[in-house]
């Protein structure tokens, strides 16, 4: 009898993970369970042109839904698992189907985090990770009506920038006292708090939201220190958590993520978890949970070697990219542990530059802005791990390639 | 719908109808095109998609933008004619497109 693996969430990697078995000799059956309604499709440019409006809900698709028909991959699409049963090697589903696998892939990703303020669940208050919730943003986009961004993440950031150039008066709130400031060097906060302030919209740092208010639609958004903003449209983008609750409750071990081995393992040999829910080995940073798409797809095809007995190690190094106006931000690594930052470039006069993060001599992480070669070219620098001579790379009057080749 | 013939390293061919106003590298994700990664998406982040056009179709595909240029400028086992498939719109025109896949794209 032909094997069936099942694939838990329609997300990135189960996009790459269903082709993948097929292409590493999966003959079996391929199930892609997902709750939401559509194919997989990507979710990065969700807050960039689909909420824009360049983009429609086809163009965000992987791949067409008929592909994967056509490669003996069924997509359960609108249906939700609700326990595991490794004994049983069953899945049930709340429709009350239960399936059985002889393999199991975890593709759950991860959900937005939600504020519990007063008011946090009027009309007009929207989180950003489904097409869903962009529809419903879309819905309050409207010119010279207000927006008030809360987290001044790259999510909040790109929500802003769109909603300025759709015509919105925007403001953004981050209690921390620079933007992004989980992710980069106030170096590059402070360049992305200027292109903001250039373009017409309002940052606040250091500031705490505390709470909505409205009758039934917000109408202001109001803080700690007793000032207020009004608000015909409200997005929070306070970071996200992992989809871990189905492994815990199958007794999987789990620590911000589900804890799998650089083939995507799990502690059972018939499941494998991918993508944004999960907690893996990283060559050059240790422990890390991404929230990244390559991220997804790498570990993708390492699961697809794994499930097929094969052994294929996850070793990609991160990378991330953000757009925002006419900047393109490209990062390569993860800048955790960095002892100095240097720049290339100006970036208090010009939209292009990059910021480099070292260890200890060493290349960890660079953020790029509108600098695509030095994007690519950093990226293997990173992963040399050699020393780097920081006045090469600060010298922005000879072309990167020229410098890292010589 | 336009059929774009993608010639792998290996030799073998693969056809996909693609939909006109996609990418190729979109229609390279709907055939399952080995060698075709795309890790952005389309958003000409990543050179992940790079392919070889066909000489034969080098001037119905057209240049690259600045944009994309800077990318295969540093991009591994970049060739005269090589694009970044996400850029190159699907049209009528191009039925029939043939382009080389590179053995990787990193």
């Amino acid at each position: 009898m032909s094997e069936t693996c099942i694939i838990i969430g329609a997300s990135h990697a189960a996009a790459q993970l269903a082709p993948s078995l097929r292409q590493e000799g999966w003959a079996g059956l391929i199930i892609v369970i997902g709750d939401e309604p559509y194919a997989p499709y990507q979710r990065p440019p969700l807050s960039k042109t689909y909420l824009q409006g360049e983009k429609g809900v086809d163009d965000l698709l992987i791949r067409h839904q008929e592909a994967y028909a056509k490669h003996g991959i069924e997509l359960r699409l609108g249906e939700r698992v609700e326990a595991i049963d490794r004994e049983s090697k069953t899945v049930t589903l709340q429709n009350g189907d239960v399936l059985y696998y002889d393999k199991l892939a975890l593709c759950t990703g991860a959900r937005v985090r939600k504020v519990s303020l007063p008011g946090a669940d009027l009309e007009g208050i929207h989180y950003l990770r489904n097409i869903d919730d962009v529809n419903h943003i879309k819905a309050h986009v409207g010119e010279q009506k207000n927006a008030v961004i809360v987290g001044g993440g790259y999510i909040g950031l790109e929500t802003a920038a769109v909603l300025n150039k759709l015509g919105m008066q925007v403001t953004v709130l981050e209690m921390a006292s620079r933007v992004l400031a989980r992710v980069t060097a106030p170096e590059v906060s402070e360049f992305y708090e200027r292109v903001h302030a250039e373009e017409g919209v309002n940052i606040q740092t250091g500031i705490a939201v505390s709470g909505f208010e409205g009758a039934k639609r917000v109408m202001r958004v109001v803080c700690a220190d007793g000032s207020h903003y009004p608000a015909d449209l409200v997005v929070i983008g306070v970071g996200v958590l992992p989809n871990t609750e189905l492994a815990e409750a199958a007794d999987l071990a789990t620590d911000d993520g589900i804890l799998v081995d650089s083939y995507t393992k799990t502690a059972d040999p018939d499941i494998v978890a991918v993508g944004d829910c999960t907690m893996h080995p990283s060559e050059l940073y240790g422990y890390v949970r991404l929230e990244s798409v390559p991220n997804a797809m790498e570990q993708a095809k390492s699961a697809a070697a794994t499930l097929c007995g094969k052994q294929k190690p996850y070793t990609a190094l991160p990378w991330f990219w953000s757009d925002q106006y006419d900047l393109k931000l490209q990062i390569a690594g993860l800048n955790r542990g960095y002892d100095q930052v240097v720049i290339r470039g100006d970036r208090q006069g010009s939209r292009s530059f990059a910021a480099f993060y070292l260890q200890e001599g060493r290349l960890l992480a660079v953020d790029c802005v509108n600098r695509p070669q030095e994007f690519m070219l950093s990226k293997r620098l990173i992963t040399q791990q050699i020393q780097i001579d920081v006045a090469k790379l600060v010298d922005d009057t000879k072309s990167f390639k020229e410098l890292v080749s010589a | 719908m336009p059929t774009i013939n993608f010639i792998l390293h290996d030799g073998q061919k693969v056809a996909v109808e693609a939909y006109e106003g996609s990418s190729v590298m979109h229609g390279a994700m709907d055939g399952m095109v080995e060698g075709i990664v795309a890790e952005c998406g389309g958003a000409c982040s990543c050179a992940t998609c790079q392919v070889y056009v066909d000489e034969a179709w080098m001037e119905k595909v057209g240049p690259a933008c600045e944009i994309e240029q800077e990318m295969l400028g540093v991009a591994p086992n970049v060739q005269p004619n090589s694009r970044l498939s996400c850029q190159v719109e699907v049209t009528d025109e191009l039925d029939g497109l043939v382009v080389h896949v590179p053995a990787e794209q990193y």
